[in-house]
């Protein structure tokens, strides 16, 4: 990996586009990572919450967009009921996973795709919620 | 034979977790002279001190000991205690058995045996205790404030509206010090002079107030109540009395090349100037090692202009003797010399300036007119980067190990009021961490992040490389990782405080301590803070330690309140345990005189008629006004002359014996 040297700004298209969607601001974040401690889905990610929220600071949407991290939360809201500065950080990641999913054009799942990956024991609301979450 | 009393305290289980207390107090029943011992939870409740009276009463006692915590912290309590009962109050003995037994100790047999040992001392020491009546000594009702910043300033106007007389000693030609430089003050941003200046008028209107600038403290001497110093008034080479104060001197003087001090170097001043407008007294000073006049005999220009004929190259300095009952340090702080940090630019980039030339820099009446410009070239800077804990909380020998503590506040004010005043601005501050507890403090703080969008970036900037007209300044986020390089105009270091120079060099005129960083020493850290360990004299404001504004005139007020209740006192009790010299043995050698520190022996002369004749002799005489009884002499007097009252060499030898037992 070669790292290169990024330069924090706030001035961005792509973070306006964030906090547009999402209405809730970032900067209100000290960085305490209660939301990462207290989320279950934490196992499947690369960038936990709290750092999703340091990078949004920083203006680099560009690498939560590119993190596993979006796709594994669940949206339990978990981390937003428990955060002590009001971030809301599920909105934050739900906004970030929304810019891709509108600007791909496609849908990261598929309708067809449905009966392969359900089982018995699934609820139908959340097949709904999924379908409304990863679909344009 | 004496009737002593042995009370052996617990103090909770301070001295009971390590000390088997009832056998301290069986053992002591067993002592020499010991009639009635005793152990308690807290001897220094109202109950414990009933006990010791009652025992007083009913047992005759002649002598008390208590096996407690160090006489500093008690010994007046329980001398009171036996005073209330009649017993002389120097008839009680404290043996230390917290500080100097239970507290050091793990083992309790062995702290056990230890406490026994001490409390064996007290006893035999207390066995020849003597009677002792203090003396008295008044006060003088004047005050001696040292340095005239915001904590000399007011702490003199709380002294000076309780009546007293008070003189402000400040080495510059103004008053006014930090305080005075500054642009806008957290968490309220009022400007610093709106709040300031209307003070430095009043004290310098207040007819209990005497001004003394450009003047310092050359000699202290005396003791709490009595103290005699001497302030030299150094030469302004202006005749403040025909001076007007109109400034053409500062004007048009030819020489320009002294930086304004006040300007922190951002701008020159003349060889005669006035610091600043608001200045008082509004009355130029000539710098001798500036100007032409005195350097080569030539120029005399101002004297020539002087509508009031006031420059006066002859004045020289004055020395003015006064006495005082009381003293406040308040000589302040600076900031560190950022030499050793060569990795930031700074005194290489004019760009990268400190905290306090950034406050010159955007003050309205600062050298830019307010006018927010970077210094090489006087552009608007698009990008200001802050860098935190230059130099504090720094262990490698380039700064200062503490924090700084007013550095994360007003790093917070600054970029705010970048933000504020020009949107278009980007600020980042590069932290370790971000300390703001204070009244409206983190609030504050929080505000210049999520209102005014200051980018904060938890991490240290290592390198500052210059590239073409930008500072390329390199850092690493340690929050997401990241390493990080901005191209700023204009970058902000906040230096490490530190305490004055020559700090160490006025604690020892004065006889109070500093720390191992200059900063004088609180007499208690939690419950004596604005006192020193040298009764009479008082702290405030920063030469204590770092300190914000809010803060500082809290410690002021009440470092007046205690020279306030000092001065209001008709008399002082003396402390009657002071030397005394038995003539008829002392040799007149004077080693005493010599090893005294507190200047309070002296020879005295005496006639006595040996054998029918009649003749003179040269002896020691203490003042007892004077003696601090160290006991210094004692030792040094070779005949064995002089002894210490209440420690007599004939009580430490009993308890040495006591120990060696």
């Amino acid at each position: 990996m070669i790292r290169t040297k990024v330069t924090p700004t706030t001035q961005t298209e792509a973070l306006a586009e964030v906090l547009d969607i999402c209405g809730t601001n970032a900067a209100n974040c000290m960085q305490c990572g209660k939301c990462s401690a207290t989320c279950p889905a934490s196992s499947r990610m690369d960038v936990l919450p709290h750092q999703v929220v340091r990078l949004l600071q920083a203006g680099q949407v560009e690498k939560v967009a590119a993190s596993q991290t979006i796709w594994s939360c669940a949206s339990c809201f978990a981390c937003s009921a428990r955060c002590p500065r009001k971030v809301d950080p599920a909105r934050l990641i739900e906004a970030v996973r929304l810019s891709v999913v509108r600007k791909a054009g496609g849908n990261y799942l598929k309708a067809d795709a449905v009966p392969a990956l359900a089982d018995e024991a699934m609820p139908q609301q959340a097949l709904v919620s999924a379908l409304r979450k990863y679909s344009k | 034979m004496q009737r002593i009393g042995v009370f052996v305290c617990w103090c909770g289980s301070n001295i009971a977790g390590t000390v088997d207390v009832a056998q301290v107090a069986q053992s002591a029943a067993a002592m020499p002279g010991v009639v009635y011992a005793k152990d308690y939870q807290y001897m220094c409740s109202e109950v414990g001190q009933n006990m010791i009276k009652q025992a007083i009463a009913e047992h005759g006692l002649t002598r008390v000991v208590v096996a407690s915590c160090s006489p500093r912290m008690h010994e007046s309590t329980f001398r009171k205690t036996a005073a209330a009962a009649g017993l002389n109050p120097y008839l009680v003995e404290v043996a230390n058995i917290r500080e100097h037994c239970a507290w050091i100790h793990k083992d309790k047999a062995e702290g056990t045996k230890k406490a026994i040992a001490l409390t064996r001392a007290a006893v035999a020491k207390a066995t020849l205790n003597a009677p002792l009546v203090a003396g008295e000594s008044g006060v003088e009702k004047r005050a001696l404030v040292i340095g005239g910043g915001i904590a000399g300033l007011q702490t003199a106007l709380d002294i000076a509206d309780a009546g007293y007389a008070v003189d402000i000693v400040e080495k510059s030609p103004s008053i006014g010090g930090k305080m005075a430089q500054i642009d806008k003050t957290f968490p309220t941003l009022d400007c610093s002079a709106c709040i300031l200046t209307p003070k430095m008028v009043d004290a310098a209107t207040h007819e209990n107030i005497t001004l003394y600038t450009y003047s310092e403290v050359e000699s202290v001497s005396g003791f709490v109540g009595n103290f005699e110093v001497a302030i030299r008034q150094k030469a302004r080479s202006v005749d403040a009395k025909k001076c007007s104060g109109c400034g053409l001197c500062a004007e048009k003087c030819p020489s320009r090349k002294a930086k304004s001090e006040f300007d922190e170097g951002l701008r020159t001043r003349g060889a005669i100037y006035i610091p600043f407008p608001q200045a008082i007294p509004n009355v130029p000073v000539i710098d001798r090692d500036e100007c032409t006049y005195f350097k080569t005999g030539k120029c005399g220009l101002c004297s020539k202009i002087c509508p009031a004929s006031a420059v006066s190259f002859e004045q020289a300095d004055e020395v003015i003797t006064q006495r005082y009952g009381a003293i406040v340090v308040a000589t302040g702080f600076d900031m560190i010399e950022l030499d050793k940090f060569g990795e930031y630019q700074y005194g290489q980039h004019p760009d990268v300036i400190t905290s306090l030339e950034f406050e010159r820099l955007t003050n309205a009446a600062g050298p830019t007119g307010g006018k927010f410009v970077r210094p090489s070239d006087h552009k608007k800077p698009k990008k200001v980067v802050f860098v935190q804990c230059v130099g504090s909380r720094d262990t490698s020998g380039r700064g200062k190990p503490y924090c700084s503590k007013i550095c994360c506040m007003y790093t917070a004010k600054h970029a705010m009021l970048i933000r504020d005043k020009y949107p278009d601005v980007e600020a980042s501050v590069f932290y370790i961490d971000v300390r703001t507890p204070g009244k409206n403090f983190d609030e504050f703080q929080r505000r210049a992040v999520e209102e005014y969008g200051v980018q904060y970036i938890k991490g240290m900037v290592g390198k500052i490389f210059p590239e073409q007209d930008k500072l390329m300044v390199h850092g690493v986020d340690a929050l997401s990782g990241e390493t990080v390089v901005i191209d700023a105009d204009l970058v902000v270091l906040a230096s490490a405080t530190k305490a004055k120079d020559d700090a160490e060099a006025l604690g020892r005129m004065l006889s109070i301590s500093t720390d191992t960083h200059d900063f004088f020493t609180e007499a208690h850290p939690k419950l004596r803070p604005v006192e020193s360990h040298t009764a009479g004299i008082f702290l405030a404001g920063a030469c204590q330690g770092p300190k914000d504004i809010p803060e500082t005139v809290s410690q002021a007020g009440a470092a007046a309140a205690k020279a306030i209740g000092l001065l209001s006192k008709k008399k002082l009790v003396t402390n009657p345990c002071v030397t005394t010299v038995n003539e008829a043995l002392c040799s007149g050698c004077l080693a005493c005189e010599k090893i005294c520190p507190y200047g309070a022996i002296a020879a005295k002369t005496i006639e006595l008629t040996n054998n029918g004749v009649k003749e003179t002799r040269v002896v020691a005489a203490v003042n007892e006004a004077l003696c601090q009884g160290c006991g210094g002499c004692t030792v040094a007097c070779r005949a064995g002359a002089i002894d210490l009252k209440g420690f007599t060499n004939r009580q430490i030898m009993a308890e040495v014996d006591a120990i060696c037992f």
